[in-house]
């Protein structure tokens, strides 16, 4: 087998030169670092002196705290504070969006893993003792488990804020329309875990005084985490400081509050620094989850196949608390309709409580739930109308200046068709040889296929995902840029969780300042807000304020420059490294027209404002939009159920390729995650218990199920974005699943309308 | 808490002092050691971020009683090049965009090592098979085997 096979995906650089430019494919500035094992993450700081933290959880995905009685913890030798819901200095509760989650669990407890009391102790294995010593009486209470039910009102309240945490419908067009074809389907998604290597951790350390505390954190947005935190422990915000600590992967996981606030508190009550490292099994208890979702859709089309209407129902399990639910919800709604033109609209939504553990933000973002319905319908209206699944899609491909069922005009550039017709055009795999090594068929090493049993199937997705944060709210994001001596050091707070910014930053700067030493100031809350690292949003937002701060220094260089050599600032211009008129001779190096100068300049970059959605869910809430196709190809065993994904081909809208070869990681990386929900990962809950919250049970996909992965960008720049690039961050993960699920249902000719498709599902 | 005994690591002797039986080898390498290269992603053996060499073998540490290596020459990932330069392995690594959180890597950097000093010419399916115990969520994998093809590629022109 020739080892082409493994790389073909297109990675060029496109900087025309050899300095790491934008378009380059520049090499990460914490890359050495990483692969020495010398970088820092945030499970591997440490101080003097410092204690261990440990958390005790709930059994019970419901109960009432009878009692709890700390004083066997308080005796154990080593152990240095125990704190409940009493010693909460500040607000009891914390959350995103609405503050509705306890720091401690206080009289009752709603979901299996809700924090009860913590403790700070000399060694791990002291607080696991101290944590074991805690007495609860619990008195168990009926859990709401079924999301049908909040909705139905069947069920008492189980928080204040009540079991329904947001319904939103859309009406939209002629809702009395009708299409000679009519197809129906209910979908359903599990819950699907973020799995990021590095679980949770925090070091915290507390001032001297007492009177604050530094807090070192993986997380995806410091300067929110910094003001729930204030909250809770009755701080002043300046008093409160985070350092973003290394970060192992995000994807959604970390924008909740997860340690911070007991790491905290823990410092601050032992005057000594904390350390809290969760294992795998409390990480799966930690964090957020994606929401498990049942969409119900039908879709009217004319007998070519042109989509008239779509009526839809989705149902979100938000578990027991708020987290991002409202806004999940909205994603999926008005993403209902996918990247296809559709004028009439009626769709109904609902994001509930349940005693089910909590869930929020994960890649995707409540799109990758309503991808798989109306991916799964393309499909059926292609069957109804005779068309393959290309040429359903080609047929309603949405276009710049198409409207979306919340009557949002679409004014990004919107190359759907451009997307599907290059997928289309990519190489399909070989075929599977008589003879093939066991690892190249479903099952693997387990050497159970048959090679006479297994059937190829090909199947297509196809998305849109709106990028930045929707509904009215402001996620601007600050940077500042210093030109000393032509050395530029940028500061920013933007989290990096692995995707790559600390490679664009310094990036931009060079193109724009045409230096080459960019120094990177600590990332931490000592500047203005970043927003978070989600929503695909860290190139447009981030990278626009660090354009913008490197821009500003730029004009002040130029107007030093100008008056230096009496020359009009306007004439300037930077080419390569120098700083040369456009209309003369003068030619002078960057180094050398900085030297002795030091230029400083913050920037805010703000995106377009947005609206939120009116009852009928119409309104302009996105900022801008991101499309993507994927092709699948899969071997599956019908008689055992066995999948395996042989090839994904893609072409993905970016805008513009800043970093190629950071595209294609984001590309196959969320690819590989798609795979996971499509046929390997999910949470199992059985009435409100998990039941496999390990790695041992939670199957992840390995070297060995990640399949070829062909990708072509599509370069159409995006004039509303600063760089002219779109975020690449979520597309790849988004239409791959239903993809792989068309491919399923192709190669064994039967209806799958739920992931991960499990063998029972193929078998039975 | 009151174990003592030593450790070979990366070729030095070093002492470990009260210390508690139960701890794993990860444990001590990152707490008690100083040598935090190996990270703890699931402690139970599933993920391979942990990856060490006990006696040539590549373990996760994270399984192994750290006062059961006593006896064994223990080396860890900053034991790979101990001038500070990049083996070839990290050099790739870092130049195909095999890294993006890094919560893996040390440990595929281990476990690349291990494969190519055994079969220097592994077949695809070998190289799947041999990273396959090592769980990386970001990249889904395609940069990590570039990374092992360009390491494949330079060896064989270095020994021509
Ligand atoms: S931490 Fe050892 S295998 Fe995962
Ligand atoms: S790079 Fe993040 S887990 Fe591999």
């Amino acid at each position: 087998m020739s080892r082409s096979t493994i790389d073909t995906v297109r990675t060029d650089d496109r900087s025309g030169t050899s300095r790491e430019v934008l378009g380059a494919n520049a090499l990460r500035p914490d890359g050495a670092a990483k692969v020495k094992g010398e970088f820092a993450f945030s499970s591997d700081m440490w101080a003097q002196n410092m204690l261990w933290g440990g958390t005790l959880r709930s059994p019970h995905p419901r109960a009432r705290i009878v009692s709890i009685d700390v004083s066997a913890a308080w005796r154990i030798a080593g152990v240095e504070t125990v704190v409940t819901a009493d010693d909460v200095p500040g607000q009891l509760t914390y959350g995103l969006i609405s503050e509705d989650q306890p720091v401690f669990a206080r009289g009752e407890v709603r979901y299996m893993g809700e924090p009860i009391a913590a403790v700070a102790a000399d060694h791990p294995e002291t607080c696991r003792r101290a944590l074991a010593a805690i007495a609860v009486e619990w008195e168990v209470l009926p859990a709401l488990v079924d999301p049908e039910t909040a909705i139905a009102g069947g069920f008492d309240p189980i928080h204040p804020d009540g079991n329904v945490i947001r319904h939103q419908r859309i009406i939209r067009g002629d809702t009395s329309a009708t299409g000679a074809i009519v197809v129906e389907g209910t979908y359903e998604l599990g819950m699907q875990d973020q799995a990021f290597l590095g679980t949770e951790a925090a070091l915290a350390v507390p001032d001297h005084d007492g009177g604050g505390v530094e807090v070192y954190i993986a997380t995806q947005w410091l300067h929110e985490d910094r003001k729930q935190m204030a909250k809770c422990l009755a701080l002043p915000e300046d008093k409160v400081r985070l350092v973003l600590g290394g970060v192992g992967g995000a994807f959604g996981a970390r924008e909740d509050i997860s340690l911070q606030v007991h790491t905290a508190l823990l410092a601050l009550r032992t005057g000594r620094p904390v350390k809290m490292q969760y294992g795998r099994e409390e990480s799966f208890f930690g964090h957020v989850h994606r929401h498990p979702a049942t969409i119900w859709m039908r879709h009217h089309a004319t007998d070519s196949g042109e989509i008239v209407k779509i009526e839809a129902r989705f149902v979100f399990d938000g578990g027991a608390y708020a987290s991002t639910s409202s806004a999940v919800l909205i994603n999926g709604v008005t993403h209902a309709q996918g990247p296809y033109r559709c004028d009439n609209a009626v769709v109904d939504g609902w994001a509930v409580r349940t005693n089910n553990p909590p869930c929020g933000a994960m890649r995707g973002f409540g799109v990758v739930q309503a991808c798989f319905a109306h991916e799964g319908q393309m499909d059926k209206i292609a069957a109804a109308a005779g068309l393959d699944p290309v040429e359903v899609r080609l047929r309603n491909a949405m276009r710049t200046g198409d409207r979306l069922i919340t009557g949002q005009v679409v004014e990004s550039v919107a190359p759907v068709e451009r997307c599907i017709r290059e997928t289309a055009a990519l190489p399909m795999p070989s075929p599977l040889p008589d003879r093939p090594d066991a690892l190249l068929m479903p099952g693997g090493s387990g050497l159970t296929a048959d090679r006479h049993h297994i059937r190829r199937g090909v199947g297509w997705g196809v998305s849109i995902k709106n990028i930045m944060y929707s509904e009215g709210f402001d996620d601007f994001s600050t940077a500042r840029c210093v030109l000393a001596d032509g050395v530029v050091t940028l500061k920013f707070a933007t989290s990096e969780v692995g995707q790559g910014f600390v490679t664009l930053a310094p990036q931009i700067a060079r193109s724009v300042l045409g230096v080459d030493d960019v120094v990177l100031d600590t990332i931490d809350t000592g500047v203005g807000s970043a927003g978070s690292t989600s929503a695909s949003r860290q190139t447009w937002m981030s990278g626009g304020a660090v354009d913008g701060a490197c821009r500003l220094v730029r004009e002040r260089l130029f107007e030093h420059v100008g008056r230096a050599h009496g020359v009009d600032p306007l004439r300037l211009v930077i080419e390569d490294t120098d700083v040369v008129d456009s209309m003369g001779s003068l030619r002078v190096p960057v180094g050398e027209a900085s030297a002795g100068l030091r230029i400083d300049e913050t920037f805010e970059h703000h995106h377009r404002p947005t609206e939120e959605l009116d009852e009928n869910g119409q309104g302009n809430c996105h900022v801008a939009f991101a499309f993507v196709a994927h092709r699948a190809v899969v071997d599956v065993d019908p008689e055992l159920g066995l999948v395996k994904v042989v090839q994904v081909a893609t072409a993905q809208d970016v805008g513009r390729a800043l970093n190629p070869l950071s595209v294609v990681g984001q590309i196959e990386g969320g690819i590989a995650q798609g795979l996971g929900l499509a046929v390997m990962e999910e949470i199992i809950v059985d009435n409100g218990r998990v039941r496999n919250p390990s790695f041992t049970d939670y199957l992840l996909p390995t070297a060995l199920d990640a399949p070829e992965v062909i990708a072509t960008l599509v370069e159409e720049h995006e004039p509303q974005a600063p760089l002219g690039a779109k975020g690449v961050g979520e597309p790849p993960c988004i239409s791959v699943t239903p993809a792989i699920v068309a491919a399923i249902r192709d190669a064994i000719g039967r209806d799958l309308a739920r992931v991960p498709v499990r063998p029972q599902d193929i078998c039975f | 808490m009151n174990e003592h005994y030593t450790l070979r690591v990366n070729g030095v002797e070093r002492d470990v002092c009260d210390s508690w039986i139960g701890e794993s080898l990860l444990y001590v390498l990152r707490e008690r050691l100083d040598l935090p290269g190996a990270k703890g992603a699931c402690e139970q053996g599933e993920c391979g971020s942990c990856t060490v060499f006990v006696d040539g073998a590549a373990v996760c540490s994270c399984l192994v009683l750290a006062a059961s290596a006593v006896d064994a020459e223990i080396a860890t990932v900053e034991g790979l090049n101990p001038d500070g330069t990049l083996t070839d392995v990290q050099e790739a690594f870092v130049r195909e965009g095999a890294v993006q959180c890094g919560f893996c890597t040390p440990g595929l950097v281990m476990a690349v090592h291990h494969l190519l000093d055994a079969e220097p010419e592994p077949s695809d399916l070998q190289v799947k098979e041999a990273l396959s115990g090592n769980i990386c969520r970001c990249t889904g994998y395609g940069r990590i085997f570039a990374a092992v093809d360009a390491v494949i590629a330079r060896r064989r022109d270095a020994a021509r």
